[in-house]
């Protein structure tokens, strides 16, 4: 079952770490990413932008409405994913509490929608 | 102090200590420990309701039990029927009354707490649920902070533990201690689901997770709960041992600056001297039962880490002996690897990581962070540098401790290029 592990965090957190804690940061989600491909269960990854470049999109009684800004303004804001394979939820909750994102931040972990069945 | 609050921390301070006794009796005879749950907390929601307007019963724990075992009684008519809160309040009212007049103390509710960990530790129980439905029924931990502490989500674990009580109803599991001759088996099986709880809980090594702290706390309360009550028991005194060695520890286990560290670098002076002390009384007196196993023998492999840390003499040829003892028993891979590293102070690096490339071919080992961080220190000795980078990033990615994955990081940035 693919599972998408969505990382939210105060995405100023950032800024405010040092360079080397930077470098830490990244080279922890490396190896995380690593360690998932070891084990066979990453299917996708991405780092997002900051949310300040999001761009809104709906098309209301046929016209399209643009927005800047995010959908939603939250404390925590969406700041990457990764799409895995695990045969359960408990699997899929293992994998999300290493995610160096759990520790400054949460994860949340949804099932994707089977569209083969 | 109010009557309000005096009876909240009544009915707590009962809760804690006598909790699982009250299940374990209320489920003795029906076997239903759900409605034994549910009776229990509808009298511990009578006692809130009613101690504060006519004062505390002089033994509170006889007052929960005879309205607990009414509530059973009563339970589904009373649900089913939907009564008024005034009816419900007259009946609390007459609850007190008929509370008050019992003279039942402490020592005539008989402790079938052990019973009911066996029920727990069944051979018909999914092993996986063992531990979590202990922490229940023993303790009263509600089911979302066991998700919490055993990584699972709140639903899903509720739902298990509601299944494994429905199957100790259903399946007819005795509440009963097992007869003499079946006894050390069934045990290990009890042993086992509580040192799962303590690993669990040790897992947050920093203790700022306050659900795995206390787990490690529940643990050693049940461990000591089983040694009171099977006294000659060696396994049982060994693993108590084992979790006192590991506790003891606690405090060094992070420096002032909150980063992790290892045993071999450890400041023996923060070490807890009275529960090391308690642990090897255990042990010696385990070891004069005759009875040798799993839970000992790692006992013992402590107790020599401990002697090692404090006069700096290792008997490396001993040490491998133990795990040669504890893998001829357990077969595990963990102690495959452990053995590893003992060999590795004995015969070198090059050795170890023989042993060690043979445990690769063990599929439980592709996703244990402390494999590939051990991997990753010998091949560091052996200057293969590039391919411990390499297993320091998989052991990174596996960790979930923030404090252990900067610790490995540190190791791995310190490796020569």
């Amino acid at each position: 079952m693919q599972y998408l592990l969505m990382l939210y965090a105060d995405e100023s957190g950032w800024a405010k770490m040092t360079k080397a804690e930077q470098e830490q940061g990244v080279a922890a989600y490396a190896a995380y990413t690593q360690a998932l491909k070891t084990a066979g269960v990453w299917v996708g990854s991405n780092r997002l932008q900051d949310v300040d470049t999001a761009t809104t999109v709906r098309v209301v009684d046929g016209k399209s409405q643009v927005l800047d800004g995010p959908y939603v303004e939250t404390r925590e804001q969406l700041g990457g994913y990764y799409l895995i394979e695990a045969p359960g939820l408990d699997e899929a909750l293992a994998w999300a509490a290493r995610c160096p994102g759990a520790g400054h931040g949460t994860i949340e972990v949804r099932p994707v929608w089977d569209m083969t069945g | 102090m109010n009557g309000a609050t005096q009876a909240r921390d009544v009915a707590d301070a009962v809760a804690r200590r006598s909790y699982g006794k009250l299940v374990a009796f209320l489920a003795a005879d029906t076997r239903d420990v759900a409605a034994a749950e549910d009776a229990l907390s509808e009298a511990f929601a009578a006692a809130l309701a009613t101690w504060p307007v006519y004062g505390c019963p002089a033994n509170p724990e006889a007052w929960l039990m005879t309205v607990a075992r009414r509530k059973g009684i009563d339970g589904m008519r009373h649900r089913r029927s939907g009564e008024a809160a005034t009816v419900h309040l007259q009946m609390l009212a007459e609850d007190q009354t008929a509370a008050s007049a019992e003279t039942v103390n402490d020592a005539e509710i008989p402790d079938k707490r052990l019973a009911l960990l066996f029920a727990c530790a069944h051979p018909a129980i999914d092993t996986a649920i063992r531990a979590p439905l202990m922490l229940q029924t023993v303790l009263g931990l509600d089911a979302k902070t066991i998700a919490s502490a055993f990584l699972a989500s709140p639903d899903a674990m509720g739902k298990r533990l509601g299944r494994a009580k429905q199957k100790i109803r259903a399946t007819g599991i005795p509440f009963a201690i097992p007869a003499r001759d079946e006894l050390a088996g069934r045990l290990d099986g009890v042993l086992d689901a509580i040192y799962a709880a303590f690993a669990e809980g040790w897992s947050d090594p920093g203790g700022t997770d306050v659900a795995r702290r206390d787990l490690t706390t529940e643990a050693l309360f049940l461990a000591r709960l089983v040694v009171a009550l099977l006294p000659q028991e060696p396994e049982a005194l060994g693993m108590l041992a084992l979790m006192l060695h590991a506790d003891a520890r606690r405090r060094a286990r992070r420096n002032v600056d909150g980063d992790y560290v290892p045993l071999a670098d450890q400041d023996v002076s923060l070490w807890n001297a009275a529960m090391i002390e308690e642990a090897e009384a255990l042990l010696r007196y385990a070891s004069t039962l005759g009875r040798i196993g799993r839970y000992q023998l790692e006992a013992a492999l402590q107790s020599a880490h401990v002697e090692r840390r404090r006069t700096g003499r290792t008997d490396w040829t001993a040490e491998v002996q133990l795990y040669d003892a504890l893998l001829a028993l357990s077969g595990s891979p963990v102690v495959a690897l452990n053995r590893a590293l003992a060999i590795a102070e004995w015969k070198g690096p090059a050795a170890a990581l023989e042993i060690v490339n043979t445990l690769a071919a063990d599929g439980r080992l592709a996703q244990y962070q402390p494999y590939w961080a051990a991997r990753a220190a010998l091949l560091a000795r052996t200057h293969a540098y590039n391919e411990a980078h390499d297993a320091y990033d998989i052991a990174i990615g596996l960790e979930r401790d923030p404090d252990v994955r900067r610790f490995l990081q540190a190791r791995q940035a310190a490796l020569p290029r």
